[in-house]
């Protein structure tokens, strides 16, 4: 094929395909930021610094050529999805961490970007959640009455100036809060929905920005950069055990419109599921991979241990790619059966 | 370099390094992926070990003639879950606390694959002296690998190294114990399975990065021609 065909606008090249997915995410970091403060800023630095470093690190150690690895950007990609997906307000060293285990051990050790068998993101985030579950869960107060300079004091030396009240930097997420307000008993879904944690649609605050990640999700879709059956497939899957639970006893599942908006659900549909590398690849495989994450993330939600789901339910798919995707073959044109194409 | 290595020397070094039964071989790897929480457990249950495959070489190897071959397996099994009963007992009279926290692994001594291996593949088929010295090797190794991964796992995970001491020492073992972060430090994953693998696979993978650097300085050694080319490989 010739390289300079006229039917080509532009060469696709992995960093401007990691320029475009940075630019989607921009306005759920918009959002972000007027929810919870400049904090979510020094996160994004924080994860985009170690992830640089790290990575350049570790490609000087494998004797490997360093700046074209770095340009391609994929490692930015990574350190801000985990910097999107951790507290606002939690410590420096809990982003630094993360992003260190994100991409040594999710990433390079494995032969680095294209190697991966797990989405460094959410090996960084599992790590995290496993190790530190308390510090994990205290997440910022949407909309709290904290300047930038009290949430970067907080960030760096874990203390807060005269007069702020530690609960403007660590209050549980909605999912946390509906967990243990169901574990403990006496209250149903639509009373502990009341508390002002929720807001209008359950989750004050966080909707805006999951709808945001929605936004972007549609624009990389629109680019054609991600195909729409990986992350349709995992709405679906959220649906499919969210509903039936839902309209069988509403007083203990929450509605399908909070596991949505909660979390990292949207934010995952739109980033994390559609990875080209850790993702399944084929178009039924695509089908069966989301749906898998999307019914993991509920189940895992509702039955399982921890809050929320995401980084698990990928992970654990993640495993199941190879074996997905050597079973869903699609057919070569001009042969039978899909097998052995 | 001028003398070769006598028998004595062979033994050893196979057992401490070329075939290290943690690192190389990869035998008996749920007692070292269970109990290497901590240096002292991981100490306590090396040596237990040590003992147990030292014992068992120079029996299997002092009855190696009169063992019909066809019934091999069994009588080693025997033998060994003889000597284990003894290291057992011997425990829970004189180490009784750390007795109770290495627990089912004293026992389960008998099914490890290293002191099954070598009374298998060396014991079985060589005098009793060398037969004791193989195992006391293979043991230290797997002890020494144990006490690595022991102590990365505790200084990541506690922030702390040979706690509990005093357990495996007696009363002195209280100074041993040192405290290298704040009583609040804890990173759960060092402490759970997960480290006990990544650690296992960072040791490995620093034994054979060892390797390859010690061959490739021989080999420079050997032929200074090729010096040139092995600083560019890609």
């Amino acid at each position: 094929m010739s390289r300079h065909a006229t039917h080509i606008a532009q060469p696709v090249t992995v960093s401007r395909v990691m320029l475009k997915v940075l630019a989607a995410l921009l306005p759920g970091i918009a959002v972000s930021v007027y929810c919870f403060g400049p904090g979510v800023l020094v996160q994004l630095l924080l994860a985009t610094l170690t992830a640089l470093g790290a990575e350049a690190a570790v490609l000087r150690l494998r004797q490997r050529p360093v700046a074209p690895a770095l340009a391609d950007l994929s490692a930015v990609v990574t350190a801000w999805l985990l910097a999107l997906s951790m507290p606002p307000l939690g410590a420096w060293w809990m982003i630094v961490v993360a992003t260190l285990f994100a991409i040594v051990l999710g990433k390079q050790l494995y032969g680095g970007l294209g190697n991966n068998p797990f989405n460094p993101a959410m090996v960084g985030f599992a790590v995290m959640i496993v190790s530190f579950p308390a510090q994990m869960a205290a997440w910022g107060t949407p909309l709290a009455a904290l300047d930038a300079t009290a949430q970067l004091q907080w960030i760096f030396t874990h203390t807060l100036p005269a007069g702020s009240s530690v609960d403007a930097v660590s209050s549980a997420t909605p999912l946390d809060v509906l967990k243990t307000g169901l574990l403990q008993g006496g209250q149903d879904v639509a009373q502990l929905l009341l508390q002002p944690r929720f807001g209008q649609w359950g989750n004050a605050g966080g909707e805006w920005v999951a709808l945001a990640w929605a936004l972007g999700g549609l624009w990389l879709w629109q680019q054609k950069l991600i195909p729409w059956r990986t992350p349709l497939a995992m709405l679906a899957g959220v649906l499919a055990v969210s509903l039936p639970l839902w309209l069988w006893q509403p007083a203990h599942y929450a509605s399908p419109l909070f596991h949505l908006l909660n979390g990292a659900t949207l934010l995952a549909a739109g980033f994390i599921v559609t990875d080209p590398i850790s993702g399944s690849t084929t178009p039924l495989g695509r089908l069966i991979f989301g749906f898998m994450v999307g019914v993991l993330v509920v189940v895992i939600r509702v039955f399982g241990g921890f809050p929320d789901a995401v980084a698990f339910a990928v992970l654990i798919m993640n495993m199941a790619v190879p074996f997905i995707d050597q079973t869903t073959q699609p057919r070569v044109f001009g042969r039978k059966g899909g097998r052995h194409a | 370099m001028s003398t070769p290595p006598t028998v004595w020397q062979d033994i050893a070094r196979k057992g401490l390094w070329q075939q290290n039964p943690g690192l190389v071989q990869l035998l008996g790897l749920c007692p070292v992926l269970a109990i290497s929480n901590n240096v002292v457990n991981a100490l306590a249950l090396g040596l237990a070990t040590t003992l147990v495959t030292a014992l068992s070489s120079a029996t299997v190897s002092s009855v190696r003639h009169w063992v019909p071959h066809d019934i091999r397996n069994p009588v080693f099994i025997m033998i060994i879950a003889s000597l284990v009963t003894c290291v057992d007992l011997a425990m829970n009279a004189w180490l009784h606390e750390l007795y109770l926290v290495l627990g089912i692994f004293i026992p389960l001594i008998t099914t490890n694959c290293i002191v099954m291996a070598r009374a298998e593949a060396f014991a079985s088929r060589q005098p009793v002296r060398e037969a004791a010295w193989d195992g006391a090797m293979m043991g230290l190794g797997l002890t020494g690998v144990l006490v690595a991964l022991g102590a990365l796992r505790e200084l990541l995970g506690k922030g702390t190294l040979l706690a509990g001491a005093d357990k495996l020492f007696g009363p002195a073992g209280h100074h041993l114990s040192l405290q290298l972060a704040g009583p609040d430090y804890q990173f759960l994953l060092m402490l759970l399975p997960p480290g006990a693998f990544l650690g296992l696979a960072l040791l490995i993978a620093g034994k054979n990065a060892l390797d390859a650097r010690a061959r490739q300085r021989q080999a420079a050694a050997a032929n200074p021609a090729t010096l040139a080319n092995t600083g560019t490989t890609p």
